[in-house]
C-alpha cells in the first residue's frame, strides 16, 4: 500500500508571526490525510499553530553541479551581510 | 455509599477507554504505515491519559486508600465494566477501524452530555478529553471511508469487519440498575437521548462509504456486568503481568 502513496513535505508555522519552516516529510494519499498525517508526526507536542504540505514531486530543487555558478560569487562580498548595524535587543526572531 | 456508586458508574466509562486503549497499544511499532503506527497509539496514549484522570477520581473518592494503579491493574476480570466492542482482537486494519469508529461516535456523543452532567470533576474531564475524541473519530471516520470506498478487497475486509462488530455496538448504550441512581441525580449521562442519532450518524457514513448498513437485531452484551468475552482474560494478563509479579513496583 505504501509504496503507492506519494511522498509530501510538511511545513509548520511554530507561532503566529514567524514563517513556515520544513519539518520533514511523510507518505500520504492526499493533501487532507497529509495534514492529518502531519498532525500525528509533526505537531502532537504543540509544536505548530499552522501546517502546509505539499507534494514533493512538485519542489524543484537546485542541481549540485551548478553551486559554483549559484553560490560562489556571495563567498566574497561580506557587505552584503547586514553584520554592520546594532540590532536593538527588542527586535526577535532575526 | 454514595461514592461506592459514582465508582461504579465511572468505572463504566474509564474502562472502556483503558481496554481500548490497552488494545491499540499492541499495535505501536506493528501499523501498517509509519504515519498510521503513530496516529493509531497517538490515540491510545489519548485513551490511557483520560482513563488516569478517570482513576485518579475514583482514587480520591475511595476511602480505603486506593491508588488509580491499583484500579487499573489489581482487579479480577469480572470487575471490569468495559463493552465488549473495545476488547475485540486486532484481527486486522478494518476491524481496528471500524471498531474504532463505532467506538469514537459514541464516546463523543457521551462526553458531549457528559459535560452536562452536575458533577464538576467529570465536567472537567469531559472538556479536557472531548477534544482529543473529536480528532479520533475524524480519523476513524475518514479511514471507513477510504477502506469502503477504496479497491475491492478493502471493501470487502471492511464490511467483514462492519458485520462482525456490529452486535456489538447496542451494548455501549446500556446501563446498570446503579447507573440509573447516578443518572437520575444528573450526575450521569441519559445515553437513550443520543442512540438514535448515533445508529442515523454511523449509517450515514456506511452509505458514504458504499457499505451496507448490517439489518441484524440480535447484540451481544455481557461486558458492563463485567461477563467479558474470551479474548479479555489475555488482555489483563498481559497488562497486569508487571504489578502482579513485582506488586508495587513503579516506574
Amino acid at each position: 500500500m505504501k509504496k503507492d502513496w506519494p511522498l509530501w513535505e510538511v511545513f509548520v508555522r511554530s507561532k503566529n508571526g514567524l514563517e513556515h519552516r520544513h519539518f520533514g516529510s511523510l507518505h500520504a494519499s492526499d493533501a487532507e490525510m497529509a495534514i492529518k498525517n502531519a498532525r500525528d508526526v509533526y505537531t502532537r507536542r504543540k509544536e505548530g499553530v499552522s501546517i502546509w504540505v505539499v507534494e514533493s514531486k512538485n519542489i524543484k530543487a537546485s542541481n549540485p553541479d551548478d553551486n559554483t555558478v549559484l553560490f560562489d560569487p556571495a563567498d566574497d562580498k561580506a557587505y552584503r551581510h547586514p553584520t554592520f548595524y546594532d540590532l536593538p535587543d527588542n527586535v526577535e526572531h532575526m | 455509599m454514595k461514592s461506592k456508586e459514582l465508582s461504579h458508574y465511572i468505572f463504566g466509562i474509564a474502562d472502556n477507554a483503558l481496554i481500548l486503549g490497552q488494545r491499540l497499544s499492541e499495535l505501536c511499532g506493528h501499523g501498517p504505515t509509519l504515519e498510521t503506527d503513530i496516529a493509531l497509539t497517538n490515540i491510545a496514549l489519548d485513551l490511557l491519559g483520560q482513563t488516569r484522570t478517570y482513576y485518579q477520581y475514583i482514587a480520591n473518592l475511595s476511602t480505603d486508600g486506593l491508588t488509580e494503579d491499583d484500579v487499573a491493574f489489581l482487579r479480577k476480570e469480572r470487575e471490569y465494566r468495559n463493552v465488549l466492542l473495545v476488547e475485540q482482537p486486532n484481527t486486522d486494519f478494518a476491524y481496528i477501524i471500524i471498531r474504532q469508529y463505532f467506538f469514537d461516535v459514541f464516546h463523543y456523543m457521551f462526553l458531549k452530555e457528559l459535560q452536562k452532567s452536575k458533577d464538576v470533576s467529570l465536567v472537567a474531564i469531559a472538556n479536557k478529553s472531548i477534544k482529543e475524541v473529536g480528532y479520533h473519530f475524524q480519523f476513524s471516520g475518514d479511514w471507513v471511508k477510504r477502506l469502503g470506498d477504496g479497491t475491492d478487497e478493502s471493501h470487502q475486509k471492511a464490511q467483514q469487519a462492519l458485520n462482525d462488530l456490529w452486535v456489538f455496538t447496542d451494548e455501549l448504550f446500556h446501563t446498570s440498575e446503579i447507573d440509573k441512581s447516578i443518572i437520575e441525580s444528573g450526575i450521569g449521562v441519559e445515553t437513550t437521548s443520543f442512540k438514535e442519532n448515533y445508529y442515523i450518524q454511523i449509517s450515514n457514513l456506511l452509505k458514504e462509504a458504499t457499505l451496507d448498513v448490517p439489518e441484524i437485531q440480535y447484540f451481544q452484551e455481557g461486558g458492563k456486568q463485567g461477563i467479558h468475552s474470551e479474548h479479555m482474560g489475555y488482555i489483563l494478563a498481559e497488562m497486569q503481568h508487571m504489578q502482579r509479579t513485582y506488586p508495587n513496583m513503579k516506574w
